[in-house]
């Protein structure tokens, strides 16, 4: 099957739907139609940017220039983390969470897929790791976002419940532990929809993308199963890292519960 | 015996005080000078500065949790995680609940449904419940009518007496302190000082 390249022409007709939608929001009076033209300029201007980046990559064979790149992406990722919280941890510690969280679970999860699922020689080939970083990267930053946020808002807001578990002589890991539970909860359950509906509601955008890519759908499909799998199990373990290193942070070495830690709100 | 020595929470000038065994100490002040915030030092809720000991045991050479365990502090209000009123308490045993005026069944009861009052009389239950050896109680008859106020007092002091237990009381209540009270302290901006009354 052929692959029908896009003309310009075909990118301009989308960007005035998108025009179009802006303009029906200024007529509701939605507010929101500046962030979209800035959110749909930004997209073009990074993929565009991107493929360019890619196509000059994907010649490259060398690991340190690689290494870069991935160090640059987990930078940016980790920098997503910290701006989605609404009491940022002081200090950088956010930042310091969401990068360590992210660097163990999506850099361990990629590596473990080149070397070992898919087996690509070698393996810093930058075809398959940079977009397969680049997906469980985006995806475990959604997980370690949401759980780090759901755990510094409900410690601010229960501050009076955890300090009441204290006080009757409770460890800070029992004092929190709903609230842990709660919050990985929440950075999981995006990833437990998307699979339990891929294919049934919803087409996954990798798949889609491969198939009109001129890719044969069954191998479409065996490659999106291994990607859900991975990022289900990066997400995982990206956001319990996440959550019980940020929820330590809460507590200092006497106990206390230190919402001092924490910025009082960043909006 | 209860002893803070030098301690300093935050916003207050260092604080010496002993409170001997069976012996409530009642302490008042104005609202805002930092009386709460006293007792959480004690407790070690916040940073701060000194020490603070118990017989012959230390706070800061001992785990917070144990030592949380030991000096039981109950905060003017009262707070509850879980439904029921049940999950609340380690120990099932022995409760003070009838002294309260509590009925055993209250247990069952979800929390949503518990008045201010009810509240504070199971806060204290539960603290007792774990039984403390010495105990930091803030205002803890505010929300209760005059009945219960007496059975608050009543029970305290019979814990105080029959575990030889130090209490510090905190009260706006004057005639209360009277009643209650051993020894009278009040917080001012310098510190403490001995109340009297004449």
């Amino acid at each position: 099957m052929e692959l029908i390249r896009l003309t310009p022409f075909s990118l301009a007709l989308t960007a005035v739907l998108v025009l179009l939608l802006a303009l029906l929001s200024y007529r509701l009076h939605l507010g929101v139609g500046r962030r979209l033209i800035i959110a749909a300029l930004r997209s073009t201007v990074q993929l565009l940017l991107l493929g360019m980046v890619l196509t000059i990559l994907f010649d490259q064979r060398n690991p340190w220039l690689i290494g870069l790149i991935t160090l640059i992406m987990l930078s940016v990722a980790s920098h997503e983390v910290t701006a989605r919280q609404k009491h940022r941890y002081a200090g950088g510690w956010g930042y310091g969470i969401g990068a360590a969280s992210m660097l163990l679970s999506s850099f361990s999860v990629t590596l473990l897929t080149l070397l070992v699922i898919i087996r690509v020689e070698p393996w810093y080939t930058p075809q398959y790791l940079i977009p397969l970083l680049g997906m469980l990267l985006g995806n475990t930053m959604s997980g370690v976002a949401l759980s780090l946020d759901n755990l510094s808002r409900a410690a601010w807001g229960k501050k009076g419940e955890i300090e009441a578990r204290l006080m009757l002589g409770a460890e800070f890991g029992e004092a929190i532990r709903e609230i842990r539970r709660d919050a990985l909860r929440s950075g999981l359950i995006p990833i437990i929809n998307s699979m339990s509906v891929a294919g049934v509601v919803s087409l996954p955008g990798m798949m889609t993308g491969q198939i009109l890519g001129g890719s044969p759908p069954f191998e479409a499909a065996k490659y999106q199963i291994l990607i859900l799998l991975l990022i289900a199990f990066g997400t995982g373990l990206g956001s319990i890292f996440a959550v019980y290193a940020g929820s330590a942070r809460l507590f200092d070495e006497r106990q206390r519960l230190r919402l001092d830690r924490l910025n009082s709100s960043a909006d | 015996m209860l002893r803070t020595i030098g301690l300093r929470p935050p916003t207050l000038p260092p604080i010496d005080l002993e409170v001997a065994p069976a012996t409530i100490l009642t302490l008042s002040g104005p609202s805002g000078i930092g009386k709460s915030l006293f007792l959480r030092a004690v407790v070690d809720l916040d940073p701060n500065e000194g020490e603070v000991s118990l017989g012959d045991r230390f706070r800061n050479k001992t785990a917070a949790p144990h030592w949380r365990r030991l000096v039981g502090y109950l905060p003017a209000e009262s707070h509850w995680w879980r439904d029921r009123v049940r999950d609340h308490f380690i120990c099932l045993e022995a409760l003070p609940l009838t002294e309260l005026g509590m009925p055993p069944e209250s247990l069952d009861w979800s929390v949503s449904r518990l008045s201010s009052g009810e509240r504070q009389r199971l806060a204290l239950a539960r603290l007792l419940a774990q039984t403390p050896q010495a105990l930091l109680l803030d205002e803890p008859t505010a929300n209760l009518d005059s009945d219960s106020t007496t059975r608050v007092e009543a029970l305290v002091r019979e814990y105080a007496s029959s575990r030889g237990a130090p209490v510090i009381w905190v009260s706006h209540d004057g005639d209360q302190c009277r009643r209650i009270g051993d020894r009278h302290l009040l917080l001012g901006p310098d510190g403490l000082r001995e109340r009297t009354w004449n």
